[in-house]
């Protein structure tokens, strides 16, 4: 069940010009959390902006005991919302709804775990990182950015095990191209009998082209999509993806309740 | 200390409504509202058969305000009937349905199938969406079609019968007198202003649609004057929204006029807005000796004072 958290804000860590991680106050949301998941965050306060604005939950922050105690967000500077967040000052209010839509599904060994990011598509893989390793999946991370300067928390990741397999735009950084081309290069390489699950969040050409992928090699993907959502909890329909269901039929499924995570071959791309 | 509020032979707990096509089927909202405490929930517009609505984009946000067109996106009366209102009637909810038609015979027999459910308190005629184009709007900016379609659905059933206004018209408070002539046993006010937004790098329209309604507390005064020159012209009551994002709003809306209020758009920003407003009206009847909300309904004063002051 979602709460509504009145969340101060205990740090503000600007990552470039446009990325920011904000941390939170709100310990009762992160001790909800499953890897996967968003907040609803209301940055201003009374009628411009109006609406909330969807964040996965990057990363659940916690104390000597292992309880929760704050959430961050990774959030990318580009309209008025994010940009209070960007600049938001430890100490604002930041009210926080939340946990909200459907996590990933874990894997276990055997199985292998790969995720696909693309830019600010890194937010939902901090925490299903720290799920699969902790269960001894074998995880990697490809992640793509327009420059070097734009790939953020590669220590986190490696700490945790996770093998990285970075593309930049511009080259400054790992291989010049987009996320995919490694991709698709591994999953060519990897024999068919040796089990994966794809993970993959990001800016919708590239979850398109993952989800080619992944069926032209007969992988299960899922994917995390961000659309223009209203409330978070199933209201309003603005966030709709068209899905095909069991019978062929195409229809528009809310991406805040039957997702943010959903089956890559469901998803019909425009 | 008194909430309850009469819309024809219904009676509400208190004066707060979800209004439609804000608050899905009232079941997504379960886990964080007790359905019960609401004066009542109005469904999402509901025709006969499932509709898809409009591709992405949907909405758009705009100065204190947001601009949709979902186009009606739905699972159609029956399933309705059969899939959520078994739920809302478990958890206690007033449930109004918000019934669509793309012609007279469809509003009479979508009226008729929710008629024939059992839990079903109320039918709002959804003659307003501005967003689809056979959404009913043909009847809602037409006096005659308006008349119409009410004294048709008055006479398909016995639940009240509530049209819902358009306030993309020269005078709603015509439209209003129009519905009551037909028999409807309240009105609902106002729907969405038709309204555009544009992004001028790349010339598209913001929304799929290119046009969409306009809601959220940037029309919240013209819905407020609306509500009051409807209540100089009808006797049925009335319910009043546009842009009601706290116990202040809606009491602008009761002394306007309205008999109970909707809350639409500010339902997204804070689902728990509910016992918020709540606290705030029962506050107000305190501070100023109010009884009953019912008291509130139509109080605003207009004397002119002190004009001589020579």
């Amino acid at each position: 069940m979602p709460i509504d958290v009145p969340a101060r804000v205990l740090a503000n860590r600007r990552l470039s010009d446009d990325y920011n991680v904000l941390t939170l106050d709100a310990p009762a949301i992160g001790a909800a959390a499953q890897p996967g998941q968003f907040v609803m965050l209301k940055p201003g306060t009374g009628a411009d902006p109006l609406l909330r604005r969807p964040f996965s939950i990057f990363e659940v922050l916690r104390d000597d005991r292992g309880a929760a105690a704050a959430i961050t967000i990774l959030s990318k500077r580009i309209g008025p919302s994010t940009r209070l967040i960007f600049d938001a000052v430890p100490g604002r209010r930041v009210d926080c709804l939340g946990p909200l839509g459907r996590p990933f599904t874990s894997v276990a060994p055997p199985s292998g775990a790969w995720m696909i990011a693309g830019g600010v598509g890194l937010a939902p893989f901090a925490t299903l990182a720290e799920a699969l390793t902790s269960r001894g999946v074998p995880t990697t991370l490809f992640y793509g950015a327009r420059r070097g300067g734009e790939l953020f928390y590669l220590d986190f990741f490696r700490a945790l095990g996770v093998e990285l397999i970075l593309t930049t735009e511009d080259g400054s950084v790992g291989e010049r191209s987009r996320v995919v081309a490694p991709l698709e290069r591994r999953l060519a390489e990897r024999s068919a009998s040796a089990p994966l699950m794809l993970y993959a969040c990001g800016p919708e050409p590239m979850l398109a082209a993952v989800a080619r992928a992944s069926a032209r090699y007969g992988r299960p993907c899922q994917i995390s999509v961000e659309r223009i959502m209203g409330c978070g909890l199933g209201g309003c329909y603005s966030c709709v993806v068209p899905m095909r269901a069991d019978d062929g039929a195409v229809h528009h499924v809310r991406s805040c309740i039957a997702g943010p995570v959903l089956a890559a071959d469901r998803v019909v791309w425009g | 200390m008194d909430l309850s509020v009469r819309i024809g032979s219904l009676t509400l707990k208190n004066p707060l409504v979800a209004a439609s096509g804000c608050f899905g089927y009232g079941v997504e909202y379960a886990e964080v509202v007790d359905l019960s405490t609401l004066g009542a929930i109005v469904s999402k517009g509901l025709f006969l058969e499932p509709r898809e609505g409009h591709p992405s984009p949907r909405i758009v946000e705009t100065p204190a305000g947001m601009l949709n067109a979902i186009g009606l996106q739905g699972i159609g009366a029956r399933r309705f009937v059969d899939e959520k209102l078994p739920e809302l009637r478990a958890r206690g909810a007033t449930v109004i349905v918000n019934v669509c038609g793309t012609t007279l015979d469809e509003y009479v027999e979508v009226s008729r199938v929710v008629s024939d459910a059992e839990g079903v308190a109320a039918i709002e005629l959804n003659i307003s969406c501005p967003n689809i184009k056979e959404g009913g709007i043909q009847f809602g900016c037409s006096l005659n079609g308006t008349f119409d379609v009410v004294s048709a659905v008055r006479k398909a059933t016995r639940l009240p019968v509530v049209p819902k206004l358009t306030p993309n018209v020269t005078d709603v408070a015509s439209f209003a007198h129009a519905a009551e002539d037909a028999g409807a046993d309240a009105v609902s006010l106002v729907n969405t202003f038709l309204a555009m937004v544009i992004d001028v790098e790349s010339r598209r329209p913001k929304i799929s649609n290119v046009v969409g309604g306009l809601s959220g507390p940037a029309i919240r005064p013209i819905a407020v004057r609306m509500v009051w020159e409807c209540r100089q012209t009808v006797k049925i009551p009335i319910l009043g929204m546009g842009g009601i994002a706290d116990a202040r709003d809606a009491l602008e809306f009761l002394i306007a006029g309205a008999n109970a209020v909707q809350i639409g758009t500010a339902n997204f920003v804070d689902p728990f807005i509910w016992g918020k407003v709540l606290d705030g009206i029962t506050d107000y009847m305190e501070r100023h000796g109010v009884a009953r909300v019912a008291d509130l309904v139509g109080s605003l004063d207009t004397r002119e004072e002190a004009a001589d002051l020579t």
